[in-house]
């Protein structure tokens, strides 16, 4: 999965698009876990970074751009351009998040 | 009564470890915004034309709180209305930082400037605990020059 070419731009620099393969998307709902939940307890007491929240949300945005290129590749895609993420909360404890991009074949 | 005293041990940590805190990471942060100064970030689609092929998605995220005593405090402050100085700091903070990871990410890669830079917020967790902060997300496509 390292060949295929993810960008936000509507481009990829230096190639050329030939052909669009349309949206293709990831996403991944993940709730915090009891443990991380304390420990931002504590941290909320004296303010600063919650970093289980952070590591948490990086690995669920790694999966959820995982899905989209898998998504991509089974689609014959290269490249996939114009990347949007979005994040929602289903729940207090959960939050969905969300890549989309478009599919495409770059020479 | 225990609870009163309890809420009031909160409020005094929160006044001392918050306010450290929060000077620490603005130091820090001035640092790698120095040592980083070498990756130019634009919120700009449009590219020159002396780039090397390709270009990859970097990103940087952080989830950032504000202590105890400015939440409360914050509640006096709604009641009136007006600046939320609290809150604008940690805005600050969370997204100077993210940009600074986004660009870490974008060094690792051998790259020197980021394109069509985003930045995005999200509330986490939310809860009935008010065990909450702020999500920043910085995101954008790092090319390198020829």
């Amino acid at each position: 999965m390292t060949d295929i070419i993810v960008t936000n731009l509507e481009i990829v620099p230096g190639r050329e698009i030939i052909k669009h393969l349309g949206i293709v998307q990831g996403n991944t709902v993940r709730a915090k876990h009891v443990g991380r939940d304390i420990m931002a307890g504590f941290k909320n007491i004296v303010g600063g970074e919650l970093r289980g929240y952070t590591e948490l949300l990086t690995e669920a945005r790694e999966e959820a751009t995982q899905r989209m290129m898998g998504e991509a590749l089974d689609k014959g895609a290269n490249a996939v351009v114009n990347v949007r993420f979005s994040t929602s909360s289903i729940t207090a404890g959960a939050s969905e998040l969300y890549a989309y991009g478009t599919a495409v074949v770059v020479e | 009564m225990s609870g009163f005293l309890f809420g009031g041990l909160l409020l005094i940590i929160g006044i001392i470890f918050g306010a450290r805190n929060e000077r620490k990471h603005f130091a820090q942060i001035e640092r790698d915004e120095a040592e980083l100064s070498d990756i130019k970030v634009f919120n700009i689609k449009t590219l020159p034309d002396n780039l090397e092929k390709g270009g990859a998605l970097v990103s940087g995220n952080v989830v950032i709180a504000i202590d105890y005593f400015k939440v409360f405090i914050s509640g006096f402050i709604m009641l009136f209305g007006g600046q939320m100085t609290a809150y604008e700091k940690m805005m600050e903070r969370a997204r100077r930082e993210a940009l600074i990871r986004m660009r870490r990410q974008a060094r690792d890669l051998g790259a020197d400037a980021i394109y069509n830079t985003r930045i995005e917020f999200s509330a986490v967790g939310e809860g009935s605990n008010k065990t909450g902060g702020a999500e920043l997300l910085a995101y954008g496509t790092a090319v390198r020059y020829s």
